[in-house]
């Protein structure tokens, strides 16, 4: 037995006797894991040390394929006060994900190749996961002119999107899924109708009714779900539906996949376990319950739930949004919308779905890597050798006590502050480098 | 009902965090004060060497006087500070303007802020207690107070009795507060106006909903019309004032339908021809006025209250 800690060099290890759970290979058991020059070596067992070091893991550990977070906010460039790209990766890492894709409504926003060639550069830099940029689908996300998308897809935009805002117009949503299919790349949409939303700060119901908020209906969110459905079916684009919160848009979704339309849709973890009665605790209008989409109403959470264990939602995505201390102290009505959820997500999903009986870890596992890696055409999502070694190392019974002030974002806008919750990150390697391990466990002294 | 000596919380943030003991404790404190009011010289050392800050971040006319006028009954050392529009307009975050006031040590902050849940986020901050005299569309607890003590005045109780409450309900505080009361100590409420301006889900509350003006005032003792302000009238929400008078203004063909001798009631102020007509604003049914002098006393008890009472 040998140490286990987080090291600038390449782990050239024999994982022993580990369990892997792997659905895309099939695999869910015990296996050997040779990991040696970045990359997984050997899946098998009983396989030779070959002079490398042998290491086990404690009981209850589980390998997985790297986690992939398609929806997250870095903020770099231009809001460097909120995460950078270090701080944004190393949220990630320790919450699991060996890779994240970024959200373009940065300042400047990446709706030109240079916008993406510095993330990537700044990535190259900094990142301790890695980070796919994700770019506009308009000119400055206003709606108007659609981006140089083969030029965005040249220099490393995997999907384009106009994310904080919806894509208004359903001739500019048209024309994008036609001219992005031709790089085989989908369009991913915030779904909700200007108008509809207006100045809504929190979900139409009788908890907004009490607390004098202005309201968004959950159709807000359906009538472009379903309008996107229409322009998927006629341009034979893939539209992806981005933190989808309403259980009309499942509805949507479900009927629109059905029909062998091309379309992908995600969920929050915050918006399968919480709900707008979150915006009536601590005292009532604490901003971290203040996010776009809103926390919805039960029947809506429910909902996602259902469509998590059926297989009509493909992804578990965070959203991740931080926002600076000062900026989230606003009244509720001025404060921006959206909360970490890098290093929230993996005890929110084990112990609200796994342990609470919904899915088992294998589902679980598509939800957060086999499905984010198909959804956006990246490598990764399945444990294959000769791959490169991306993985993650779970601890379903460990139990973690979620502390806003020890998050490794910058950024400190958590809902889950000092929730305890049953399922922990135990170690995360990207390309066979230890870029995080949960000091908690034991695994350093191995 | 069970007996209160104090109130719970040192804020009055909403009248959704008192109990039905609480309110009553408070609208038995009001008639006292309201005797002090009906004396020669009208003020009592009560609160001498207490400060009280109204922080209002709104424009209010109304309020603020009566606020003003009950703690210098009391004899508080009362400052003011009327800024508009957010803290943020200054670059200031709200946290900092409380923190700001707070340096000053004051005991009381009475306050009034254009966003819901202000005065709930400042008081986490505070050390002062806080008095919500009005946040956005949320809650305004000393108007459903000042309501209830004048319709306990005029029926002498407030459990059993019919309200109908009309007009903007969605973006009025006072219905909130309203209901939360009327709900709380036994009223029965029927809620009434255009489906464009009742927000969903207040049947949750325990209330009627209804859009039909003649149904709300069936049997009605208390009627309360809530203010439809002009930049409702012509957009989205509503066609045109004169529509709106046809379908949901009280005339005196209309109070007809209520019970005898109910009372209207409105928390001004009041747009003659449009929600309310002049014959019934000025009609032997209106308590309006009686509303107006019973807010002092009522905001006397409240101040009085969350001081310490008779500990102080």
């Amino acid at each position: 037995m040998s140490k286990f800690e987080v090291t600038s060099s390449k782990l050239e290890v024999l994982l022993k006797n580990v369990h892997v759970i792997d659905p895309v290979a099939g695999r869910n058991g015990l296996f050997d894991l040779l990991v040696s020059s970045g990359q997984v070596a050997r899946v098998g067992r009983d396989l030779p040390a070959d002079g490398v070091r042998v290491v086990e893991l404690p009981a209850g550990c589980v390998v997985v394929p790297g986690l992939i977070d398609i929806h997250v906010h870095l903020r770099e460039p231009g809001q460097e006060h909120k995460e950078t790209i270090a701080t944004g990766t190393a949220s990630a890492v320790a919450g699991g994900f060996t890779a994240v894709a970024c959200m373009p409504n940065t300042d400047p926003i990446n709706d030109t190749a240079s916008v993406t060639q510095y993330i990537v550069k700044r990535a190259a830099e900094s990142a301790l996961a890695r980070v796919y940029p994700i770019g506009a689908v308009s000119m400055g996300s206003n709606g108007e002119q659609l981006t140089e998308i083969g030029d965005l897809r040249a220099a490393g935009c995997v999907a384009i999107t106009d994310d904080g805002r919806p894509v208004a117009s359903a001739l500019l949503m048209r024309r994008a899924l036609e001219y992005a299919s031709m790089f085989r790349i989908p369009v991913i949409d915030h779904c909700e109708d200007p108008s509809l939303k207006g100045d809504g700060v929190a979900h139409e119901g009788a908890v907004a009714s009490m607390l004098g908020l202005k309201g968004i209906p959950g159709a807000a969110e359906s009538v472009m779900v379903e309008r996107d459905i229409s322009m998927a079916e006629l341009t034979g684009g893939h539209v992806h539906i981005a933190h989808m919160s309403a259980r009309q848009s499942l509805r949507a979704v479900r009927t629109g996949k059905e029909r062998g339309i091309t379309v992908t849709a995600e969920v929050t973890p915050h918006h399968f376990v919480l709900t707008d009665e979150a915006l009536r605790e601590r005292g009532g209008y604490d901003t971290n319950t203040k996010m776009n989409p809103p926390l919805r109403e039960e029947a809506d959470r429910v909902a996602m739930i259902d469509g998590l264990a059926d297989g009509s939602i493909d992804v578990i995505a965070t959203d991740h949004a931080p926002h600076h201390a000062d900026e989230k102290g606003l009244e509720y009505d001025r404060a921006p919308f959206g909360i970490v959820g890098l290093e929230t997500c993996v005890p929110l999903c084990i112990d609200r779905l796994v342990h609470a009986g919904v899915i088992g870890l294998p589902r679980l596992v598509e939800l957060l890597s086999a499905n984010p890696a198909r959804v956006l055409g990246l490598p990764g999502g399945t444990i294959a050798e000769g791959a490169t070694a991306d993985l993650t190392i779970l601890a379903p019974d460990q139990t973690v006590t979620i502390r806003a002030s020890q998050l490794r974002s910058k950024s400190k806008n958590t809902p889950f502050d000092g929730w305890a919750l049953k399922g922990a990150v135990a170690a995360t390697i990207v390309g066979g480098r230890l870029v995080y391990v949960n000091s908690e466990m034991n695994l350093r002294h191995l | 009902m069970t007996t209160a000596t104090a109130l719970r919380s040192r804020h009055l943030l909403g009248i959704e965090d008192l109990d039905a003991a609480e309110i009553d404790l408070i609208l038995e404190t009001a008639l006292a004060m309201k005797e002090v009011g009906a004396r020669p010289i009208k003020k009592v050392p009560t609160l001498r060497g207490r400060t009280v800050v109204n922080l209002f971040f709104e424009p209010s006319t109304r309020t603020r006087m009566s606020f003003e006028l009950a703690e210098k009954r009391l004899s508080a050392d009362t400052l003011g500070m009327t800024t508009v529009g957010s803290s943020v307009v200054k670059g200031e975050t709200l946290s900092d303007t409380a923190r700001t006031i707070e340096a000053m040590a004051p005991d009381i902050i009475v306050m009034r802020h254009g966003s819901s849940g202000a005065p709930h986020q400042l008081a986490r901050v505070c050390k002062a207690s806080i008095i919500n005299a009005g946040d956005g569309t949320h809650e305004h607890p000393t108007q459903a107070l000042l309501d209830a003590f004048t319709i306990r005045e005029r029926k002498g109780r407030l459990q059993g009795l019919r309200v109908a409450i009309v007009g903007d309900l969605v973006h009025s505080r006072v219905l909130r507060s309203n209901l939360w009361l009327l709900t709380k100590v036994g009223a029965s409420v029927v809620v009434c106006g255009p489906a464009t301006l009742v927000p969903p889900g207040l049947e949750r509350m325990g209330v009627e909903v209804t859009n039909d003006l003649d149904r709300a005032l069936d049997g009605a003792d208390v009627v309360m019309m809530l203010r439809v302000q002009h930049e409702r009238m012509h957009g989205l929400f509503l066609p045109s004032v004169r529509e709106y008078f046809t379908l949901f203004g009280l005339t005196p063909a209309r109070m007809k339908r209520a019970a005898p001798e109910a009372i209207v009631m409105h928390p001004g102020p009041m747009n003659r021809g449009v929600e309310i007509d002049s014959d019934v604003a000025d009609g032997p049914w209106s308590v309006i006025l009686d509303q107006v002098a019973n807010g002092v006393a009522v905001r006397m008890a409240v101040l009085y209250l969350l001081a310490g009472g008779e500990d102080s």
